[in-house]
């Protein structure tokens, strides 16, 4: 008996400790991912918490925003970016000095992992030849060449702007460009210069010159662990092992590393096995309709519904009695309607971005909240114009009658504008099929998992195996509500005569 | 003429209306639609509103029917001060003892006839067999009974008329007002749509009153026109009186422009 009662304690205590949990969090492009992959499988040997890796979180701002509410405890981030992005520090802070910095956040950076990724310009090996440029000084002397920089190095302190002050650059600030897309570009020879890192694998593919930082602009960007303060304490074993990861890569291994995930095909998960010494059986990558059907669809689909259908459901409770308010309250149409208009003008990622530090959570809240802000001008403004649009003479027949206003809202104005009004859902549906694709940056789920995995390793079987499900989902989405349409209204009405006439 | 009005028997007062004005801001003006009408309307009667656009018919309708209110003056409706109620008054009075018939019959395009005429009686609180079947059996009356499935676009305009009609009536309203309801119909149905209005109107009994550009058609229906011009009532009397002994030239101006009309129509 006591025997039993021990197993049964046992059993809970095991539950317990394996509800400790450890999240990763990773960066939108290769490195990261492949980085976050190796520090959560290292956690998860470990033996003492479930270890999670939520990927992709988008740039700096939402992953650092994730570490401190606490939606994820450790991620690989750079020495110089937690430098002057973090702490927007104005000089140069060596490692102790960042965790001085550090220590009020609640954070704290260490394990250097033994490799300086830093930014680089570089330039098609026979473009750089024949106009003879080595350093990023020489550029100063062209200024016909085209630059092709990423959004992130155009805004960063340490990217662009300081550049172009450091070396006097005569050209003018370019439009911004995906990095997956900058090598493509490049080689198209649309653009002279990007911005590359110098771990990336495809310097060596796209046989690129990366330009001499003779001035040394560049700050150093170490990789290291950026991790709540209280990790080591909270999960010791956890953290021993993550601390064995200390030197454990060099810039050649790193280059190795992306250029397997880019170059060769292999899944994140693949590479990061492989470094720590372990083969998988099975092997990922491969064909379109391989990865199309890959084992995460389902979830994929599942994520990407729910996203759509929790936000359009809200969208239309709280839509459809705005568009009346609009309707029945002239002081307030314009308030509402302008309201609704304006929330549409903001783009989504700087909505999403928007709304993390309001939530204080990345993920499915932020991302449902922006999904439903999105889906409501539709749904307002065509319930208004359905019910501003009835035949005037239909309203005075139900005043004449002797209906009271809500009645005649219910039983008349509502059937009446009801077609208006599902248009407005479906056309809110559709979007938010497409829009919900970017929520996958700020670790929402859904199928633009695969397009910003696509986008970050430049490998368009996964971008299209994210892409065409979620155009699917959208198709699929339009011809459902034309179904309820048709079945909704009678056979005379679908001509587009109108109330009026009758 | 003359003297199937002076034996018309008289009842009580249903409509007392005396020295109302109505007044429309439109923008920063002010328009003056009625300008001091006084009116007194006894149960049975039947009486047509004309006169040209803009003369105040709409307006002088949508205040009999309790659908607005005068700027200044009285209005007593069954003895019951209407100038003074908030619009659920006025709303109750609409829904049980004024029937409302409009020119375009403004019926629910997506309910079938038998919904449309149910309408007033579902707010009413009637029990759903109840109200079917009395909504069956006046649909029927008024020749409709294969026609109940129907929705409007499936009816001819002057199906439609009746249905409107019968909607109209359905919670039996003392008073019926009716804007041009005929106006929207072509002649030939247009002249059926008489001949079977004044039966129905014949067995019902009430206060009828209508709006009309045709003089024939006032005559047809009404004991008694109204004619009216720039808000004001310019003389109510029989067709004979009008004819006979305008009291304003602006009357015998209009009874020759009807004439005139129909002459060429002829």
């Amino acid at each position: 008996m006591k025997a039993l009662l021990a197993a049964v304690a046992l059993t809970l205590c095991g539950g317990a400790c394996a509800a400790e949990t450890l999240t990763v969090g990773s960066k939108r492009f290769t490195e990261s991912y492949i980085l976050g992959e190796i520090v959560m499988l290292t956690a998860q040997r470990a033996g003492e918490a479930q270890a999670a890796h939520r990927p992709g979180l988008g740039n700096t701002g939402i992953v650092y925003a994730a570490l401190k509410n606490g939606e994820i405890d450790v991620y690989p981030e750079y020495t110089g970016t937690i430098e002057r992005e973090i702490l927007k520090s104005t000089q140069p802070l060596d490692v102790d000095g960042l965790n001085r910095a550090l220590q009020p956040l609640g954070l704290s950076a260490g394990v250097p992992l033994g490799f300086n990724n830093t930014y680089a310009l570089a330039m098609r090996e026979d473009r750089a030849q024949a106009l003879g440029i080595r350093s990023v000084s020489d550029l100063a002397a062209h200024p016909e060449v085209v630059l092709g920089l990423s959004q992130e190095f155009i805004g960063r302190a340490d990217g662009w702007p300081g550049l172009k002050k450091a070396y006097a650059l005569p050209h003018s600030t370019p439009h911004g460009l995906d990095h997956g897309l900058a090598y493509e570009a490049i080689a198209a020879g649309q653009v002279d210069v990007i911005d590359a890192y110098t771990t990336d694998a495809k310097i060596g593919r796209f046989k690129l010159r990366v330009l001499k930082d003779d001035k040394l602009f560049f700050p150093v960007y170490d990789a290291v662990l950026l991790y709540r303060a209280d990790l080591p304490q909270r999960l010791p074993r956890t953290w021993a092992a993550l601390a064995a990861l200390r030197g454990a890569f060099d810039e050649r291994r790193m280059i190795a590393l992306n250029a397997e995930a880019e170059l060769n095909g292999k899944s994140f998960n693949e590479v990061a096995r492989g470094f720590l010494g372990e083969r998988r059986a099975q092997a990922s990558g491969g064909s379109f309709l391989a990865r199309l059907f890959a084992p995460d669809f389902w979830r994929l689909a599942y994520e990407h519904v729910m996203l759509v259908a929790v936000s359009l459901f809200v969208a239309i409770a709280i839509g459809i009695p705005l568009g009346i308010l609009a309707y029945r309250v002239p002081a307030a149409r314009q308030w509402v309607l302008s309201a609704v208009g304006v929330i549409q003008t903001i783009p989504s990622l700087a909505l999403f971005a928007f709304l993390i530090p309001l939530f204080g959570k990345i993920g499915t809240i932020p991302a449902l909240a922006a999904l439903f802000l999105y889906a409501l001008l539709p749904i307002v403004r065509n319930t208004y114009s359905g019910l501003a649009d009835i035949a005037p003479g239909l309203r005075e027949s139900a005043v004449a009658l002797g209906l009271p206003p809500d009645y005649r809202l219910r039983v008349i104005e509502l059937p009446l504008a009801s077609r208006a009004i599902l248009a407005g859902v479906k056309t809110s549906a559709v979007i938010n099929v497409g829009t919900a694709t970017i929520a996958a940056f700020i670790g929402a789920g859904g199928f633009g998992e695969r397009i910003a995995q696509g986008l970050a390793l430049n490998d368009n079987a996964t971008l299209l195996a994210g892409a065409v499900p979620a155009a699917a989902l959208a198709l699929l989405v339009h011809g459902g509500f034309e179904l309820l349409d048709r079945w909704l209204m009678p056979e005379g009405l679908r001509d587009g005569e109108t109330p009026s006439s009758i | 003429m003359e003297t199937r009005d002076s034996i018309k028997p008289r009842g009580p007062i249903v409509i007392d209306i005396e020295n109302i004005t109505k007044d429309y801001v439109m923008g920063e003006e002010t328009v003056r639609a009625l300008r001091g009408v006084s009116l007194k309307i006894h149960r049975n009667e039947y009486i047509a509103i004309m006169g040209p656009s803009g003369s105040g018919k709409s307006t002088l309708m949508n205040m009999l029917g309790c659908l607005d209110t005068p700027t200044s003056g009285r209005y007593e409706f069954n003895g019951k001060n209407v100038a003074e109620m908030n619009d659920d008054e006025l709303a109750a009075i609409r829904n049980r003892e004024i029937g409302f018939v409009f020119q375009t019959f403004n019926l629910l395009p997506r309910s079938t006839s038998l919904r449309n005429v149910e309408l007033p009686l579902i707010y009413a609180g009637i029990d759903p067999e109840t109200r079917e079947q009395r909504a069956a059996e006046v649909l029927a009356d008024v020749g409709l009974g294969d026609r109940i499935h129907h929705k409007p676009n499936e009816l001819s305009g002057g199906q439609r008329q009746r249905v409107a009609l019968m909607r109209a009536l359905m919670l039996d309203p003392a008073l019926l007002l009716l804007d041009e309801p005929l106006g929207a119909l072509d002649p030939v149905t247009r002249h059926a749509l008489q001949k079977d209005l004044k039966t129905i109107f014949a067995r019902l009994g009430k206060t009828v009153i209508m709006v009309t550009h045709d003089m024939g058609e006032a005559a047809h229906f009404a004991g008694e026109l109204i004619l009216m011009r720039d808000g004001k009532i310019v003389q109510r009397g029989t067709l004979d009186d009008l004819l006979k002994r305008p009291t304003d030239p602006y009357v015998t101006e209009f009874v020759s422009a009807q004439r005139s009309a129909l002459g060429s129509a002829a």
